[in-house]
Protein backbone atom coordinates (compact mmCIF):
# COMPACT_ATOMS: atom_id res chain seq x y z
CA UNK A 1 0.00 0.00 0.00
CA UNK A 2 1.67 3.24 -1.18
CA UNK A 3 1.03 5.62 1.74
CA UNK A 4 0.19 9.29 1.52
CA UNK A 5 0.37 9.67 5.28
CA UNK A 6 2.42 7.36 7.47
CA UNK A 7 1.91 7.00 11.20
CA UNK A 8 5.08 5.70 12.80
CA UNK A 9 5.06 4.14 16.25
CA UNK A 10 2.41 6.47 17.64
CA UNK A 11 2.15 6.34 21.40
CA UNK A 12 -0.55 8.06 23.42
CA UNK A 13 -1.33 7.40 27.06
CA UNK A 14 -3.77 8.85 29.53
CA UNK A 15 -2.12 8.50 32.93
CA UNK A 16 -0.78 4.96 33.17
CA UNK A 17 -3.04 3.61 30.44
CA UNK A 18 -1.48 3.44 26.97
CA UNK A 19 -4.26 3.92 24.44
CA UNK A 20 -1.99 3.76 21.42
CA UNK A 21 1.23 1.83 21.93
CA UNK A 22 3.82 2.14 19.13
CA UNK A 23 1.05 2.11 16.57
CA UNK A 24 2.20 2.17 12.93
CA UNK A 25 -0.07 2.54 9.98
CA UNK A 26 -0.15 3.92 6.41
CA UNK A 27 -3.01 5.74 4.76
CA UNK A 28 -3.29 5.38 0.97
CA UNK A 29 -3.88 8.46 -1.22
CA UNK A 30 -7.54 7.54 -1.98
CA UNK A 31 -10.38 5.35 -0.81
CA UNK A 32 -12.17 4.61 2.43
CA UNK A 33 -10.36 3.00 5.34
CA UNK A 34 -12.52 1.88 8.24
CA UNK A 35 -11.21 1.63 11.79
CA UNK A 36 -12.97 -0.85 14.01
CA UNK A 37 -12.47 -2.22 17.47
CA UNK A 38 -13.96 -2.24 20.96
CA UNK A 39 -14.60 0.97 22.88
CA UNK A 40 -11.50 2.52 24.39
CA UNK A 41 -9.06 0.86 21.98
CA UNK A 42 -7.90 4.23 20.62
CA UNK A 43 -9.91 4.83 17.44
CA UNK A 44 -11.02 8.35 18.35
CA UNK A 45 -7.60 9.10 19.84
CA UNK A 46 -5.96 8.13 16.54
CA UNK A 47 -8.25 10.50 14.62
CA UNK A 48 -7.53 13.30 17.11
CA UNK A 49 -3.80 12.70 16.79
CA UNK A 50 -4.04 13.00 13.00
CA UNK A 51 -6.14 16.18 13.38
CA UNK A 52 -3.51 17.66 15.70
CA UNK A 53 -5.85 17.81 18.70
CA UNK A 54 -4.09 15.13 20.75
CA UNK A 55 -0.40 15.45 21.65
CA UNK A 56 1.76 12.39 21.14
CA UNK A 57 3.99 10.84 23.78
CA UNK A 58 5.99 9.11 21.08
CA UNK A 59 6.16 8.45 17.35
CA UNK A 60 5.44 10.73 14.44
CA UNK A 61 3.08 11.37 11.53
CA UNK A 62 4.75 11.77 8.15
CA UNK A 63 3.41 13.09 4.88
CA UNK A 64 0.69 15.37 6.17
CA UNK A 65 -0.03 18.15 8.62
CA UNK A 66 -3.06 18.61 10.88
CA UNK A 67 -4.00 21.68 8.79
CA UNK A 68 -4.57 19.36 5.82
CA UNK A 69 -7.10 17.19 7.63
CA UNK A 70 -10.84 17.59 8.21
CA UNK A 71 -12.28 15.94 11.31
CA UNK A 72 -15.88 14.92 11.94
CA UNK A 73 -16.26 14.76 15.71
CA UNK A 74 -18.12 11.96 17.48
CA UNK A 75 -20.77 14.55 18.44
CA UNK A 76 -22.35 16.79 15.80
CA UNK A 77 -21.22 20.19 17.22
CA UNK A 78 -23.77 22.08 15.15
CA UNK A 79 -24.33 25.77 15.81
CA UNK A 80 -27.97 26.18 16.92
CA UNK A 81 -28.09 29.73 15.48
CA UNK A 82 -26.93 28.82 11.94
CA UNK A 83 -29.04 27.30 9.18
CA UNK A 84 -28.07 24.19 7.23
CA UNK A 85 -26.78 26.28 4.34
CA UNK A 86 -24.90 28.64 6.64
CA UNK A 87 -23.14 25.69 8.27
CA UNK A 88 -21.61 24.95 4.89
CA UNK A 89 -20.96 28.50 3.72
CA UNK A 90 -19.25 29.19 7.05
CA UNK A 91 -16.49 26.71 6.20
CA UNK A 92 -16.40 27.20 2.44
CA UNK A 93 -14.65 30.19 0.86
CA UNK A 94 -17.05 32.41 -1.10
CA UNK A 95 -15.64 31.17 -4.40
CA UNK A 96 -16.87 27.64 -3.53
CA UNK A 97 -20.39 28.50 -2.30
CA UNK A 98 -21.82 26.95 -5.47
CA UNK A 99 -20.73 23.58 -4.06
CA UNK A 100 -23.37 23.72 -1.30
CA UNK A 101 -26.14 21.87 -3.24
CA UNK A 102 -23.70 19.14 -4.26
CA UNK A 103 -22.57 18.65 -0.67
CA UNK A 104 -26.18 18.51 0.51
CA UNK A 105 -26.97 16.00 -2.23
CA UNK A 106 -23.98 13.89 -1.16
CA UNK A 107 -25.45 13.50 2.33
CA UNK A 108 -29.08 13.47 1.06
CA UNK A 109 -30.09 16.67 2.82
CA UNK A 110 -31.51 18.59 -0.14
CA UNK A 111 -34.38 21.00 0.56
CA UNK A 112 -33.23 21.72 4.13
CA UNK A 113 -31.06 24.74 3.30
CA UNK A 114 -33.00 27.16 5.50
CA UNK A 115 -33.66 24.80 8.41
CA UNK A 116 -32.05 25.37 11.78
CA UNK A 117 -30.45 22.39 13.58
CA UNK A 118 -33.36 22.34 16.06
CA UNK A 119 -35.65 21.41 13.16
CA UNK A 120 -33.48 18.47 12.09
CA UNK A 121 -33.70 14.89 13.33
CA UNK A 122 -30.65 13.23 14.92
CA UNK A 123 -29.69 11.52 11.67
CA UNK A 124 -30.17 14.71 9.64
CA UNK A 125 -27.98 16.61 12.10
CA UNK A 126 -25.31 13.94 11.71
CA UNK A 127 -25.48 14.23 7.94
CA UNK A 128 -25.16 18.02 8.19
CA UNK A 129 -22.07 17.63 10.39
CA UNK A 130 -20.68 15.21 7.80
CA UNK A 131 -21.40 17.62 4.94
CA UNK A 132 -19.68 20.45 6.85
CA UNK A 133 -16.62 18.25 7.37
CA UNK A 134 -16.53 17.29 3.68
CA UNK A 135 -16.84 20.97 2.71
CA UNK A 136 -13.40 21.59 4.17
CA UNK A 137 -10.58 21.53 1.69
CA UNK A 138 -8.56 18.61 3.07
CA UNK A 139 -6.06 15.96 2.01
CA UNK A 140 -7.44 13.52 4.58
CA UNK A 141 -10.97 13.20 5.97
CA UNK A 142 -11.24 11.78 9.49
CA UNK A 143 -14.78 10.69 10.29
CA UNK A 144 -15.63 9.52 13.80
CA UNK A 145 -18.76 7.36 13.57
CA UNK A 146 -20.18 9.32 10.62
CA UNK A 147 -23.26 7.13 10.27
CA UNK A 148 -24.45 7.13 13.89
CA UNK A 149 -28.22 7.58 13.82
CA UNK A 150 -28.40 7.21 10.02
CA UNK A 151 -30.40 4.33 8.53
CA UNK A 152 -28.22 1.62 7.00
CA UNK A 153 -29.31 1.84 3.32
CA UNK A 154 -28.67 5.59 3.35
CA UNK A 155 -25.36 5.13 5.19
CA UNK A 156 -24.22 2.66 2.53
CA UNK A 157 -25.25 5.02 -0.29
CA UNK A 158 -23.30 7.88 1.32
CA UNK A 159 -20.33 5.56 1.88
CA UNK A 160 -20.27 4.71 -1.84
CA UNK A 161 -20.11 8.45 -2.61
CA UNK A 162 -17.28 8.93 -0.11
CA UNK A 163 -15.25 6.42 -2.10
CA UNK A 164 -15.30 8.89 -5.00
CA UNK A 165 -13.73 11.73 -3.00
CA UNK A 166 -10.37 12.96 -4.25
CA UNK A 167 -8.84 12.48 -0.76
CA UNK A 168 -8.69 9.40 1.48
CA UNK A 169 -11.31 8.90 4.19
CA UNK A 170 -10.45 7.31 7.53
CA UNK A 171 -13.65 6.45 9.35
CA UNK A 172 -14.58 4.82 12.62
CA UNK A 173 -17.56 2.49 12.63
CA UNK A 174 -19.02 -0.37 14.62
CA UNK A 175 -21.56 -1.30 11.93
CA UNK A 176 -20.59 -4.60 10.23
CA UNK A 177 -22.30 -3.64 6.95
CA UNK A 178 -20.35 -0.37 6.80
CA UNK A 179 -17.11 -2.17 7.62
CA UNK A 180 -17.65 -4.73 4.88
CA UNK A 181 -18.52 -1.98 2.37
CA UNK A 182 -15.37 0.02 3.19
CA UNK A 183 -12.34 -0.57 0.99
CA UNK A 184 -9.98 -1.45 3.84
CA UNK A 185 -10.69 -2.31 7.44
CA UNK A 186 -8.16 -1.79 10.21
CA UNK A 187 -9.01 -3.48 13.47
CA UNK A 188 -7.70 -1.88 16.59
CA UNK A 189 -7.85 -4.36 19.38
CA UNK A 190 -5.17 -2.79 21.48
CA UNK A 191 -1.64 -3.88 20.65
CA UNK A 192 -0.73 -5.98 18.72
CA UNK A 193 -2.43 -4.49 15.65
CA UNK A 194 -4.35 -6.75 13.29
CA UNK A 195 -5.09 -5.77 9.72
CA UNK A 196 -7.25 -7.57 7.26
CA UNK B 1 -16.95 16.87 -7.29
CA UNK B 2 -19.09 19.28 -9.24
CA UNK B 3 -21.92 21.02 -7.44
CA UNK B 4 -24.88 22.87 -9.00
CA UNK B 5 -25.98 26.25 -7.65
CA UNK B 6 -28.95 26.78 -5.36
CA UNK B 7 -30.90 30.00 -4.75
CA UNK B 8 -30.08 31.49 -1.38
CA UNK B 9 -32.69 33.02 0.92
CA UNK B 10 -33.47 34.01 4.50
CA UNK B 11 -34.75 31.57 7.11
CA UNK B 12 -38.53 31.24 6.73
CA UNK B 13 -40.96 29.72 9.14
CA UNK B 14 -44.56 28.97 8.14
CA UNK B 15 -47.00 31.58 9.55
CA UNK B 16 -48.79 30.44 12.70
CA UNK B 17 -52.50 30.02 12.05
CA UNK B 18 -55.42 29.51 14.39
CA UNK B 19 -58.01 26.75 14.07
CA UNK B 20 -60.12 28.99 11.84
CA UNK B 21 -57.16 29.50 9.50
CA UNK B 22 -56.63 33.19 10.39
CA UNK B 23 -53.17 34.52 11.11
CA UNK B 24 -52.68 34.34 14.86
CA UNK B 25 -50.17 37.21 14.75
CA UNK B 26 -52.99 39.70 14.03
CA UNK B 27 -54.50 39.17 17.48
CA UNK B 28 -51.15 39.44 19.21
CA UNK B 29 -51.20 43.15 20.26
CA UNK B 30 -54.68 42.74 21.80
CA UNK B 31 -53.59 39.57 23.63
CA UNK B 32 -50.44 41.28 24.88
CA UNK B 33 -52.52 44.19 26.16
CA UNK B 34 -54.91 41.83 27.94
CA UNK B 35 -51.97 40.06 29.58
CA UNK B 36 -50.21 43.30 30.52
CA UNK B 37 -53.15 45.33 31.88
CA UNK B 38 -54.38 43.36 34.94
CA UNK B 39 -51.23 43.79 37.08
CA UNK B 40 -50.92 47.62 36.75
CA UNK B 41 -54.71 47.95 37.15
CA UNK B 42 -54.56 45.90 40.35
CA UNK B 43 -51.74 48.01 41.86
CA UNK B 44 -53.46 51.24 40.84
CA UNK B 45 -56.51 49.97 42.68
CA UNK B 46 -54.41 49.14 45.77
CA UNK B 47 -52.87 52.64 45.62
CA UNK B 48 -56.30 54.27 45.33
CA UNK B 49 -57.64 52.29 48.32
CA UNK B 50 -54.56 53.09 50.45
CA UNK B 51 -54.77 56.80 49.57
CA UNK B 52 -58.46 56.76 50.51
CA UNK B 53 -57.68 55.12 53.88
CA UNK B 54 -54.96 57.71 54.59
CA UNK B 55 -57.36 60.47 53.55
CA UNK B 56 -59.92 59.27 56.12
CA UNK B 57 -57.37 59.41 58.96
CA UNK B 58 -55.85 62.84 58.28
CA UNK B 59 -57.35 66.25 57.75
CA UNK B 60 -56.71 68.99 55.21
CA UNK B 61 -53.68 68.55 52.91
CA UNK B 62 -52.19 65.81 55.11
CA UNK B 63 -53.21 63.23 52.55
CA UNK B 64 -51.26 65.06 49.84
CA UNK B 65 -48.15 64.96 52.06
CA UNK B 66 -48.29 61.26 52.91
CA UNK B 67 -49.88 59.36 50.03
CA UNK B 68 -51.54 61.34 47.21
CA UNK B 69 -54.33 59.90 45.06
CA UNK B 70 -53.33 58.53 41.63
CA UNK B 71 -55.43 61.31 40.04
CA UNK B 72 -53.47 64.03 41.91
CA UNK B 73 -50.24 62.51 40.62
CA UNK B 74 -51.64 62.38 37.08
CA UNK B 75 -52.66 66.06 37.32
CA UNK B 76 -49.19 66.96 38.60
CA UNK B 77 -47.66 65.04 35.69
CA UNK B 78 -49.89 66.78 33.12
CA UNK B 79 -48.97 70.22 34.45
CA UNK B 80 -45.25 69.27 34.50
CA UNK B 81 -45.30 67.80 31.00
CA UNK B 82 -46.64 71.07 29.61
CA UNK B 83 -43.54 72.99 30.65
CA UNK B 84 -40.22 73.23 28.84
CA UNK B 85 -38.36 72.57 32.11
CA UNK B 86 -39.77 69.05 32.21
CA UNK B 87 -38.50 68.12 28.76
CA UNK B 88 -35.09 69.71 29.22
CA UNK B 89 -34.69 67.90 32.57
CA UNK B 90 -35.80 64.56 31.09
CA UNK B 91 -33.59 64.84 28.00
CA UNK B 92 -30.54 65.98 29.97
CA UNK B 93 -30.89 63.11 32.47
CA UNK B 94 -31.54 60.61 29.70
CA UNK B 95 -28.41 61.78 27.86
CA UNK B 96 -26.19 61.64 30.96
CA UNK B 97 -27.40 58.22 32.07
CA UNK B 98 -27.32 56.72 28.55
CA UNK B 99 -23.75 57.99 28.18
CA UNK B 100 -22.80 56.45 31.52
CA UNK B 101 -24.50 53.18 30.57
CA UNK B 102 -22.69 53.06 27.21
CA UNK B 103 -19.28 53.85 28.73
CA UNK B 104 -19.76 51.42 31.61
CA UNK B 105 -20.90 48.65 29.26
CA UNK B 106 -18.01 49.18 26.87
CA UNK B 107 -15.43 49.32 29.64
CA UNK B 108 -16.99 46.34 31.45
CA UNK B 109 -16.91 44.29 28.22
CA UNK B 110 -13.29 45.22 27.50
CA UNK B 111 -12.24 44.35 31.04
CA UNK B 112 -14.12 41.02 30.82
CA UNK B 113 -12.21 40.11 27.65
CA UNK B 114 -8.93 41.21 29.24
CA UNK B 115 -9.42 39.36 32.53
CA UNK B 116 -10.54 36.19 30.72
CA UNK B 117 -7.63 36.34 28.28
CA UNK B 118 -4.87 37.03 30.78
CA UNK B 119 -4.41 35.51 34.23
CA UNK B 120 -2.26 38.44 35.29
CA UNK B 121 -4.87 40.97 34.20
CA UNK B 122 -7.44 38.94 36.14
CA UNK B 123 -5.29 38.95 39.30
CA UNK B 124 -4.67 42.66 38.98
CA UNK B 125 -8.08 43.96 37.95
CA UNK B 126 -10.65 41.60 39.49
CA UNK B 127 -10.13 42.79 43.11
CA UNK B 128 -10.44 46.43 42.04
CA UNK B 129 -13.69 45.75 40.15
CA UNK B 130 -15.06 43.82 43.13
CA UNK B 131 -14.26 46.79 45.38
CA UNK B 132 -16.17 49.09 43.00
CA UNK B 133 -19.11 46.65 43.10
CA UNK B 134 -19.18 46.51 46.90
CA UNK B 135 -18.51 50.18 47.71
CA UNK B 136 -21.55 52.34 48.66
CA UNK B 137 -22.76 54.46 45.77
CA UNK B 138 -23.03 57.54 48.04
CA UNK B 139 -19.27 57.43 48.73
CA UNK B 140 -18.55 57.39 45.02
CA UNK B 141 -20.97 60.22 44.36
CA UNK B 142 -19.25 62.46 46.91
CA UNK B 143 -15.76 61.53 45.72
CA UNK B 144 -16.57 62.06 42.04
CA UNK B 145 -18.24 65.37 42.97
CA UNK B 146 -14.97 66.47 44.57
CA UNK B 147 -12.88 65.29 41.62
CA UNK B 148 -15.03 66.50 38.68
CA UNK B 149 -17.75 69.03 37.93
CA UNK B 150 -21.25 68.27 39.21
CA UNK B 151 -22.61 67.92 35.66
CA UNK B 152 -20.32 64.93 35.05
CA UNK B 153 -21.13 63.05 38.26
CA UNK B 154 -24.33 61.21 37.13
CA UNK B 155 -22.68 59.79 33.98
CA UNK B 156 -19.53 58.75 35.86
CA UNK B 157 -21.57 57.15 38.66
CA UNK B 158 -23.85 55.33 36.20
CA UNK B 159 -20.75 53.99 34.37
CA UNK B 160 -19.13 52.92 37.66
CA UNK B 161 -22.25 51.05 38.76
CA UNK B 162 -22.75 49.39 35.35
CA UNK B 163 -19.13 48.32 34.84
CA UNK B 164 -18.93 45.53 37.48
CA UNK B 165 -22.32 44.11 36.45
CA UNK B 166 -21.33 43.88 32.78
CA UNK B 167 -17.85 42.63 33.66
CA UNK B 168 -19.22 39.89 35.96
CA UNK B 169 -21.86 38.68 33.55
CA UNK B 170 -19.62 38.69 30.47
CA UNK B 171 -16.69 37.05 32.31
CA UNK B 172 -19.04 34.28 33.36
CA UNK B 173 -20.33 34.03 29.78
CA UNK B 174 -16.85 33.88 28.25
CA UNK B 175 -15.83 31.09 30.64
CA UNK B 176 -19.05 29.22 29.81
CA UNK B 177 -18.55 29.24 26.01
CA UNK B 178 -18.64 25.61 24.85
CA UNK B 179 -15.03 24.43 24.53
CA UNK B 180 -16.15 21.82 22.01
CA UNK B 181 -17.37 24.58 19.69
CA UNK B 182 -14.03 26.37 20.05
CA UNK B 183 -12.30 23.10 19.14
CA UNK B 184 -14.61 22.86 16.14
CA UNK B 185 -13.66 26.42 15.13
CA UNK B 186 -10.00 25.40 15.29
CA UNK B 187 -10.63 22.31 13.15
CA UNK B 188 -12.70 24.29 10.65
CA UNK B 189 -9.85 26.82 10.49
CA UNK B 190 -12.10 29.76 11.41
CA UNK B 191 -10.40 33.15 11.58
CA UNK B 192 -10.50 35.08 14.86
CA UNK B 193 -13.28 37.30 13.50
CA UNK B 194 -15.32 34.29 12.38
CA UNK B 195 -14.89 32.59 15.77
CA UNK B 196 -16.02 35.82 17.46
CA UNK B 197 -19.07 36.27 15.22
CA UNK B 198 -20.14 32.61 14.92
CA UNK B 199 -19.33 31.25 18.35
CA UNK B 200 -18.51 33.85 21.01
CA UNK B 201 -21.16 36.50 20.28
CA UNK B 202 -24.13 34.10 19.85
CA UNK B 203 -23.02 32.16 22.97
CA UNK B 204 -22.68 35.40 24.94
CA UNK B 205 -25.99 36.83 23.77
CA UNK B 206 -28.05 35.74 26.82
CA UNK B 207 -25.31 37.05 29.12
CA UNK B 208 -25.15 40.39 27.25
CA UNK B 209 -28.95 40.69 27.39
CA UNK B 210 -29.10 39.92 31.10
CA UNK B 211 -26.18 42.26 31.86
CA UNK B 212 -27.63 45.14 29.86
CA UNK B 213 -31.12 44.91 31.32
CA UNK B 214 -29.75 44.78 34.89
CA UNK B 215 -27.27 47.54 34.08
CA UNK B 216 -29.93 49.83 32.57
CA UNK B 217 -31.98 49.74 35.78
CA UNK B 218 -28.88 50.25 37.91
CA UNK B 219 -27.69 53.16 35.75
CA UNK B 220 -31.02 54.93 36.28
CA UNK B 221 -31.10 54.34 40.03
CA UNK B 222 -27.52 55.48 40.61
CA UNK B 223 -27.63 58.27 38.01
CA UNK B 224 -30.76 59.86 39.49
CA UNK B 225 -29.37 59.44 43.03
CA UNK B 226 -26.23 61.29 41.89
CA UNK B 227 -28.39 64.03 40.37
CA UNK B 228 -30.34 64.43 43.62
CA UNK B 229 -27.08 64.84 45.57
CA UNK B 230 -25.18 66.97 43.03
CA UNK B 231 -28.05 68.95 41.44
CA UNK B 232 -26.72 69.32 37.89
CA UNK B 233 -28.68 71.81 35.79
CA UNK B 234 -31.15 70.78 34.30
CA UNK B 235 -31.88 67.30 35.59
CA UNK B 236 -34.59 64.95 36.74
CA UNK B 237 -32.80 64.48 40.06
CA UNK B 238 -32.76 68.23 40.65
CA UNK B 239 -36.53 68.35 40.12
CA UNK B 240 -36.97 65.46 42.56
CA UNK B 241 -34.83 67.37 45.11
CA UNK B 242 -37.06 70.44 44.73
CA UNK B 243 -40.21 68.37 45.36
CA UNK B 244 -38.67 67.38 48.71
CA UNK B 245 -37.77 71.05 49.38
CA UNK B 246 -41.33 72.25 48.70
CA UNK B 247 -42.99 69.08 50.04
CA UNK B 248 -44.75 68.62 46.68
CA UNK B 249 -45.42 64.90 47.05
CA UNK B 250 -47.70 64.45 44.01
CA UNK B 251 -44.91 65.92 41.88
CA UNK B 252 -42.37 63.60 43.57
CA UNK B 253 -44.58 60.66 42.61
CA UNK B 254 -44.90 62.03 39.06
CA UNK B 255 -41.11 62.46 38.66
CA UNK B 256 -40.56 58.97 40.07
CA UNK B 257 -43.06 57.57 37.57
CA UNK B 258 -41.23 59.41 34.77
CA UNK B 259 -37.88 57.92 35.93
CA UNK B 260 -39.39 54.41 36.10
CA UNK B 261 -41.00 54.78 32.67
CA UNK B 262 -37.75 56.03 31.12
CA UNK B 263 -35.79 53.18 32.72
CA UNK B 264 -38.25 50.61 31.40
CA UNK B 265 -38.27 52.23 27.95
CA UNK B 266 -34.47 52.19 27.85
CA UNK B 267 -34.45 48.52 28.86
CA UNK B 268 -37.05 47.73 26.17
CA UNK B 269 -35.06 49.56 23.48
CA UNK B 270 -31.89 47.71 24.49
CA UNK B 271 -33.67 44.36 24.33
CA UNK B 272 -35.12 45.17 20.89
CA UNK B 273 -31.72 46.33 19.59
CA UNK B 274 -30.03 43.20 20.87
CA UNK B 275 -32.69 40.95 19.30
CA UNK B 276 -32.09 42.69 15.97
CA UNK B 277 -28.34 42.57 16.41
CA UNK B 278 -28.49 38.83 17.10
CA UNK B 279 -30.41 38.20 13.90
CA UNK B 280 -27.98 40.26 11.88
CA UNK B 281 -24.72 38.53 12.86
CA UNK B 282 -22.87 37.63 9.69
CA UNK B 283 -19.30 37.01 8.71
Amino acid sequence: MDGLIACKELTVSFGDRAVLNRFSFQIPDRGVIALSGPSGCGKTTLLRVLAGLQPLQGGMVEGGTPQQTALLFQDDRLLPWRTVKQHLTDVLPKSRWQEVPGLLALVELEGEETSLPSALSGGMGRRLALARCLALDARLYLLDEPFAGIDLPRALRILERLKGLPAPVLLVSHEPAVLSAAGTVVELDGPPLHKR
Amino acid sequence: MGWASVPSGPVRFPPQRGKDGTNRKRNLPLKRLLYALPAPAFWLGVWQVCAFLVDRHVNGRGNELLLPYPLSVWNAFVSMAGSGVFWSAVLASLGRIALGLACGTLLGALLAVLTCASRWADRLLSPAIRVVRAAPVASFILLVLLWTGRNRVPAVIAALMVLPVVWGSLSQGIHAVDKKLLELARCCRFSGRKTLCLIYLPSLRPHILSALTTAAGLAWKSGVAAEVLCLPEPSLGQRIYYTKYYLDIPELFAWTAVAVTLSMALEHILRACLARWGRGWTV
